[in-house]
């Protein structure tokens, strides 16, 4: 089972709850989403508890998130959509410290599971037709009717905005889960390789420097997938909440 | 994939093992399937995954957020405010230039009025010492002349009697012949 590619995602009850018929047990996953808004939460608050004038570099850390998330939601969603700055903050430090989490050996990946990156995507989601609704009533559904179109594509068009827009929370979600379900096993797939070649003699030994290769390549790659896909989520979410800011296109 | 997911969950309940069996592998056993698709774990998972990621939201918003906001905002601030300073500061300075060089000015201007009242006054001095002067060594020029001239005068009188007494011995000498004083003075004189 050690070898399994899949059983590093494998979810293990730690404590074992049940509310009223309804399953809430303290799982592995959940031990890695408190710590993930643990470790979040702690490095944030304590590098900025000096206040610095002149920022230390973890300081620096902190208000480099801060900006890189203002400035892309100011860029996406104008100056009306940084009431929006906590959501897209806290999802972007989560998924980010998530993915990162997930880098270490043994450690679980909250985001490899659909339900949890589901969940989030939800969130986005649910916001963005509730605040829609709320802003411009019953102007939000402009969204789906973009101008300039000719009468007789309407139909056709909105058909095809509507299944868009339904189609976002999946696409969201399933993008960030995939890759970094794909990604680890891959990883743990050519290191496997290493381990099983070794254990075929001298040449096996020579040759499974061709994985130990790979398998750092791929280390390098997760890195840079780990931030890309909490990069892309926020992303998306900007853009997301600039159709409930500003529906009419 | 999702599909899967999903379908494996309703039948699950609906129809039990039968319907697992339907779908293949994937739903046969919660050990052997693929562990993200686990529909014994989504309520655990959804519900942690939403509490936790409230709480998060939370302290966010109302601790980390307002502090690295504030932190920026200070910052920003300080920034601005010392800007201003310095252009304040560049004011008083060139300022402070302009006075200076409006000094510096008017004791150039001083400084070149004294110095020709003093020439002015050391030539008129000079030109007065000079006048004494001048004036005091004509006096003793026009004293030492008047001298001269008496002495001189005096000379030529006594050079007349000393001709007189050189014409008498002669005459006498030569030609033996008594001459009175008054002839000689008077063939001097001639």
């Amino acid at each position: 089972m050690a070898n399994d590619p899949i059983h590093q995602f494998q979810i293990s009850k730690l404590v074992d709850l049940n509310i009223g018929g309804l399953d809430v047990s303290f799982t592995n996953s959940s031990l890695f989403m408190v710590a993930t808004a643990a470790a979040a939460s702690a490095f944030l608050y304590m590098t900025t508890s000096n206040r610095g004038m002149v920022p230390s570099r973890l300081q620096s850390i902190s208000e480099m998130s801060y900006e890189f998330v203002a400035s892309m939601l100011r860029d996406a969603a104008g100056t009306q959509g940084m009431r929006f700055f906590p959501l897209v903050f806290s999802l972007f430090m989560f998924v980010l410290v998530a993915n990162l989490f997930g880098m270490f050996p043994y450690f679980f990946t909250v985001t490899s599971h659909i339900i949890v990156t589901f969940m989030l995507a939800m969130l986005v989601i649910g916001t963005v037709v509730v605040y829609g609704f709320m802003k411009h009533g019953l102007g939000f559904l402009n969204l789906f009717v973009p101008h300039g179109v000719p009468g007789v594509l309407v139909p056709l068009v909105v058909a095809i905005e509507v299944i868009s827009f339904l189609s976002r929370p999946i696409s969201l979600s399933v993008r960030l889960f995939a890759n970094m379900l794909a990604g680890h096993i891959t990883l743990k797939v050519f290191a496997g390789f290493i381990v099983s070649m070794s254990a075929m003699g001298f040449v096996g030994v020579v040759g499974s420097i061709l994985p130990l290769a790979m398998t750092v390549a791929l280390t390098g790659l997760e890195f840079l997938v780990a931030f890309l896909q909490a990069y892309v989520f926020a992303v998306l979410t900007c853009m997301y909440l600039n159709d409930a800011i500003h529906p009419g296109h | 994939m999702l599909a899967t997911y999903l379908t494996a969950s309703t039948t699950e309940g609906a129809q039990g093992a039968a319907g697992a069996a339907a779908h293949g592998g994937e739903a046969a056993g919660h050990g052997g399937g693929v562990p993200p698709f686990d529909p014994n774990y989504v309520a655990p998972q959804s519900l942690l995954a939403i509490s936790t990621f409230g709480l998060f939201y939370r302290v966010m918003t109302n601790v980390v957020l307002p502090r690295i906001g504030g932190i920026l905002e200070v910052r920003r601030d300080r920034i601005a405010g010392d800007l201003d300073q310095a252009a304040r500061l560049k004011e008083e300075a060139d300022a402070a230039i302009a006075a200076y060089e409006q000094e510096l000015a008017t004791a150039k201007a001083s400084a070149n009025e004294i110095g020709q009242k003093a020439r002015d006054e050391a030539r008129a001095s000079a030109d007065e010492k000079r006048r004494e002067v001048e004036t005091s060594l004509n006096a003793k020029l026009a004293e030492s002349e008047a001298h001269i001239a008496t002495i001189r005068d005096k000379a030529l009188g006594e050079v007349d009697a000393i001709a007189t007494d050189v014409v008498t011995d002669i005459m006498a000498e030569l030609l033996g012949a008594k001459v009175t004083a008054a002839e000689a003075a008077a063939a001097v004189k001639g």
